[in-house]
């Protein structure tokens, strides 16, 4: 049915984003830092395939740039929140009692904050940088992954199979590892899935807004942003970034969804 | 027979999904005004799907291919859905399995009620709250003014069920289809709701047709019944003649599956007090109100049990009485509130390292449901084997020729690399026994190992647990709400009601001259028993 | 019902304390001496001795959480370190233009979301299902600042049908200002309608399975009735929450799209103070969109129970 399109759809735009990237190590168009003052605000050409910007720099090169710094900065983010995640949602979910509830306090303290904006003072107090970035969005998406682990580790911990690794005298740490930990992967890896899109989604957001990465790196949101006084005299300043965000969304979320499909237990049966 | 209430010809059912066999094929039968026809079969027989087709209320995924269905002479495939649903409900009214499910929380009992009333008959609001109240009181609702206000989620499983049965009666419908309609409650609410079911249609007049896969409460409760195996019809007749003569072989073994008393129990089991529990305490902390948590719960209420070695010993009490319970807490796996567990003498919650490790490995304990007992991740090998873990001075191969063995020993030989969901409940449950023997035991806590099972595999899985035990002689604490398994297994039986021991002694002295009120209305309500008691005379 | 709310009630308290403590040690995180910190660097001593004593940065942190959190429940949230205005006026005047756009795209939102939603569930897998399926999809992947931007192009600079720089204030000129507002509202709504779409559909789809529905349509009802009184009320529930989180989460402001559009709102003001380095005003904002949110999904909770009434109890 339609989930097989779906999936292929999926894989393919996230194959085409890989491939950006990759192909980015070893060629790209223009240096996407050089600025070239004859050549400002060109419209697309044979040259210059998506134009160039109010420097004269060439949006392709930027933009194939912008994958790779996106998507390193997704990785890492993803990496930091998931492993904290882990820790923090077997902790709670699995010793439950008051372990769990002071945890569970301080997570919905912390969802209590949007998370751009809890994003954004975290970047005003830790300065506008890469890390900043990495260290604000982990923060601020952990609560969802510890929310996703606790619910996984407390159904987990319910089943008889974790009574029967009691039963046969298993030290609550290993029957974590052995038993609660891999069950609990499934749904921990689709949150990972959608989390990868969400932090390429907030971080664009936060380039757009003017504390992301900081200039001149480009990144798909500070070339939106920077594109937003030229959109009378220079348009497609404002179409390539965006299709490039889009299209990297699309194919996570798809993929995501073929993942969620296959995991889910209610699926399954 | 023209003038039959229903008359299902030729009915044939498929999956939407095309190149896959029927799942029901070539369906006759009729039903007569004021009849009650069973419908059985285990799971995966077709029997749901077939009365769901009658008012046209086939799940998606499947529709009738081909087939008639008259309903008191009107051919209900031709009509549009509206004229349907001028017959559902009124003419034709269903009872579901899932007391759980099958009211809408979110709606008053009350509305719910008069929903179909006032889509069905022309009333005003008095009428239809005078005939509501009536309905409930006659479903047994001790307080109907109270109940319409209330909603579903403030009623128990039995009472939902009732409610259930008045809405759907309250409509005077000429056939009630009844699907599973106890499955899911205990013992003890299973006859009542049942008794009420048949008094009341009785009553009115109303056909039953009643889709189950308890033998027992065909016998009981019906005329007429059907057989269907793998969506084919294989039987038809009169209750009594198909249960005491069944033609057809799979009839046969359904028949031959029900537990029958005096299969003999265990060895005899006159060893040392293996395990014994002395005034067991359990409790649950209250739920935790606005100032810490609330007064606890006791489950189990100063209990002392003791088993000897080489002795079955069954725990028997419906749901609610703490048997499930007071199993984990023999192997320590609830904390006791007070009293303590010896095993060997030495009280578990005491010993040393060395003590407790040997401990786990002499006591085991196998679960209810297949599905859950099982690390769906692992391999069957590696499940078996994770009991061995803590047996000292074992090496890795001998651990290997240990589970294969075992695995042959539950006749399962090669499965080791199986993974659970490739399994069948019943391949699981001996998994799951396989895990509890493989460290060879000297006591198994078994927490009603077959209940989720299908009958003829129920006795396959008791057969198997018997003959084990046998063989190797550990002593078992047989956790059941099923007298009938309790009178074909256990030496010896307890019963547990509301946390409490109310009556204990040998098998078959307990059976044959219950002391205990509530002894005698598990017997009663236990219709399994009744059956083989029946044909055995 | 009414313990319901209480303790409903009692349990927002640690949380709202631990969102001030947060908001109040996130600038003390910051290293150097928070009176200089908050002045900036042209301040003059004088300013930050003055501001010192103002804030009793020489008594002990506690104590000095303590005035704060004090001040704060007055509704004195401290004044701007560069224009001087008091933050929470500030934030006040800021916030009805953000709560207009946000409460009007969401209302809008929820509606389509939950028409189409109930609708594409009833026919899963028909043509209507796939398209409003396919359509949420892309939603969801299109960012709004970006679509804000594709939609003032098209709008705006090729048809030249509504503004595109600028802001008039409702009380100056009502028309001018609906005119400012009505990109902004579309492309809120669209972006929202994603994500609360595909949750009413599945919610709806779990909710159909449920035997309840079939003995309603075994009572005769019509497909109608049985949508309208046993499946929406119960699929609407886990939606309502998630509406709940998304104003909360909106609230806090809409930053980009009030960039996009240049508008004056809560979140522009945030981003503006987070890039001057006016703390007074990134901590006010903190403190005010994280209560919002508090108190939002506590409504949410308290209206729970009219959908699924079984969350009184446990």
């Amino acid at each position: 049915m339609r989930g097989r399109a779906h999936q292929y759809l999926g894989f393919g735009l996230v194959g085409l984003l890989l491939l950006v990237i990759l192909t980015g190590f070893v060629w790209l168009p223009y240096d996407p830092l050089a600025i070239d003052l004859d050549n400002v605000l060109a419209p697309p050409s044979w040259a210059h395939w998506l134009g160039t910007d109010q420097f004269g720099r060439d949006v392709a090169a930027r933009a194939m740039l912008g994958a790779r710094i996106s998507a390193f900065i997704a990785l890492q983010t993803v990496a930091l929140t998931v492993l904290a995640g882990l820790i923090v949602g077997l902790a709670s979910g699995f010793l439950r009692g008051w372990t769990d509830r002071i945890l569970m306090t301080f997570s919905d303290a912390l969802l209590a904050f949007p998370g751009i904006l809890l994003a954004l003072s975290l970047i005003a107090v830790l300065g506008q940088s890469r890390h900043s970035i990495v260290i604000a969005l982990s923060i601020a998406y952990l609560p969802s992954v510890v929310r996703v682990v606790r619910a996984a580790a407390l159904s987990i911990r319910e089943r008889e199979y974790v009574e029967a690794s009691r039963a046969a005298g298993d030290g609550p740490l290993y029957t974590v590892w052995r038993y609660v930990l891999p069950n609990a992967l499934p749904p921990v890896l689709i949150i990972a899935t959608s989390l990868f899109g969400w932090v390429v989604l907030s971080e664009s957001a936060l380039s757009f807004l003017g504390v992301g990465v900081p200039a001149p790196a480009p990144t798909w949101g500070n070339m939106l942003s920077s594109a937003r006084p030229y959109m009378a005299s220079a348009s497609w300043l404002s179409i390539a970034p965006g299709l490039c965000i889009v299209a990297t969304l699309l194919g996570i979320n798809m993929l995501g969804d073929a993942l969620r499909d296959r995991l889910d237990p209610r699926n399954a049966a | 027979m023209t003038d039959a209430l229903l008359q299902v010809s030729g009915l044939r059912i498929e999956a939407d999904q095309p190149g896959l066999a029927p799942l029901l094929e070539g369906l006759d039968f009729e039903v007569a005004a004021g009849e009650r026809l069973a419908i059985v079969g285990e799971s995966g027989s077709g029997k749901t799907m077939a009365t769901r087709a009658i008012p046209g209320l086939l799940a998606a995924g499947v529709h009738r291919a081909a087939g008639s269905i008259r309903f008191e002479g009107e051919e209900l495939t031709a009509l549009e859905e509206r004229d349907l649903r001028a017959i559902r409900g009124a003419g034709i009214g269903m009872v579901f399995q899932e007391p759980m499910t099958s009211l809408n929380p979110a709606l008053t009992i009350g509305k719910q009620l008069a929903e179909g009333l006032k889509l069905h008959r022309r009333l005003d609001d008095a009428e239809i709250r005078r005939r509501c109240i009536d309905m409930l009181r006659r479903v047994q609702i001790a307080d109907p003014e109270r109940c319409l206000a209330a909603y579903p989620h403030e009623f128990s499983g039995g009472m939902r069920q009732r409610i259930m049965l008045a809405s759907v009666l309250m409509l005077e419908p000429r056939l009630l289809i009844a699907d599973e309609p106890t499955t899911a409650l205990d013992t003890l609410s299973q006859r009542e709701v049942l008794e009420l079911m048949v008094a009341l249609t009785r009553e009115m007049g109303t056909a039953l047709l009643l889709i189950t896969h308890d033998l027992g409460l065909v016998a009981q409760y019906t005329d007429r019944v059907l057989v269907l195996e793998k969506g084919v019809l294989v039987e038809a007749g009169q209750t009594r003649e198909v249960l005491a003569a069944p033609k057809h072989p799979y009839t046969a073994k359904l028949v031959g599956s029900l537990p029958r008393p005096g299969d003999g129990g265990a060895t005899g089991g006159g060893g040392d007090v293996l395990l014994s529990i002395e005034q067991a305490v359990v409790e649950y902390r209250g739920k935790p109100g606005l100032f810490g948590a609330g007064a606890p719960k006791r489950v189990i209420d100063g209990v002392d049990i003791a088993v000897r070695s080489g002795e079955i010993v069954a725990l028997v009490g419906a749901s609610g009485s703490g048997k499930t319970t007071l199993g984990r807490a023999a192997l320590g796996l609830k904390e006791l509130a007070g009293g303590m567990v010896r095993f060997d003498g030495v009280d578990i919650a005491a010993m040393d390292r060395r003590q407790e490790r040997d401990f786990r490995r002499a006591a085991q304990i196998v679960f209810q449901d297949p599905f859950s007992s099982l690390a769906p991740h692992l391999r069957i090998g590696e499940i078996v084997g994770a009991a061995l873990r803590h047996v000292p001075g074992l090496t890795a191969a001998e651990r290997a020729e240990r589970v294969t063995r075992t695995l042959e020993e539950v006749g399962l030989a090669g499965y080791e690399r199986r993974r659970p969901h490739q399994m069948s409940g019943g391949q699981r449950q001996r998994v799951a026994i396989a895990r509890a023997i493989v460290s060879r035991p000297r006591l198994v806590v078994a927490d009603e190992p077959v209940s989720a099972l299908d009958l003829t595999i129920q006795k396959q899985v008791i057969e198997l647990l018997q003959a084990l035990q046998r063989e190797r002689g550990f002593a078992c604490l047989f956790v059941t709400h099923d007298l009938a398994v309790v009178e074909q297994v256990a030496d010896r039986v307890v019963v547990l009601e509301k946390g409490r021991i109310v009556e204990e002694g040998a098998t078959a002295a307990v059976f044959a001259n219950p002391r205990h009120d509530y002894t005698r209305r598990l017997l009663a309500a236990s219709p399994a028993l009744a059956i083989a008691e029946g044909s055995a005379s | 019902m009414l313990t319901y709310i209480f303790k409903r009630l009692l349990l927002a308290i640690p949380t709202l304390f631990l969102v001030a403590l947060a908001v109040f040690l996130l600038v003390r995180l910051i290293p150097g001496d928070p009176a200089q910190v908050m002045l900036g660097e042209g301040a003059s001593p004088e300013a930050i001795a003055s501001l010192r004593t103002e804030l009793g940065l020489d008594e002990a942190v506690p104590v000095q959480f303590a005035t704060w959190l004090g001040r704060s429940l007055g509704g004195d949230l401290g004044n701007s370190a560069i224009t001087g205005e008091p933050v929470g006026a500030l934030i006040l005047s800021r916030f009805q233009l953000t709560a207009v756009v946000v409460l009007i795209s969401v209302g809008l939102a929820t509606l389509i979301a939950v028409t189409f939603g109930l609708l594409a569930a009833w026919r899963q897998n028909s043509r209507l299902d796939l398209a409003v399926l396919g359509m949420a999809s892309f939603v969801l992947a299109v960012p709004s600042f970006w679509l804000g931007l594709v939609l003032l192009l098209v709008f705006g600079v090729m048809l030249q049908w509504l503004p595109v720089v600028g802001y008039v204030p409702f009380s100056e000129d009502a028309l001018g200002a609906v005119l400012f507002l009505v990109l902004p509202i579309v492309t809120l709504t669209i972006s929202e309608t994603g994500v609360l779409t595909r949750m009413m559909r599945s919610s709806t789809i779990d909710v159909l399975r449920l035997d309840y529905v079939t003995h309603a349509r075994a009572k005769g009802l019509s497909e109608r009735t049985v949508l309208m009184r046993h499946v929406f009320p119960n699929a609407f529930a886990p939606t309502l929450t998630l509406v709940g989180l998304t104003l909360g989460r909106l609230f806090g402001g809409i930053a980009v799209i009030e960039t996009v559009f240049t508008l004056p709102g809560l979140g522009r003001l945030m981003v503006d103070s987070v890039l001057a380095r006016d703390y007074p005003v990134v901590q006010g904002c903190l403190l005010f969109t994280a209560t919002l949110y508090v108190l939002v999904n506590l409504l949410v909770d308290i209206l729970y129970p009219l959908f699924d009434p079984r969350v009184t109890v446990s």
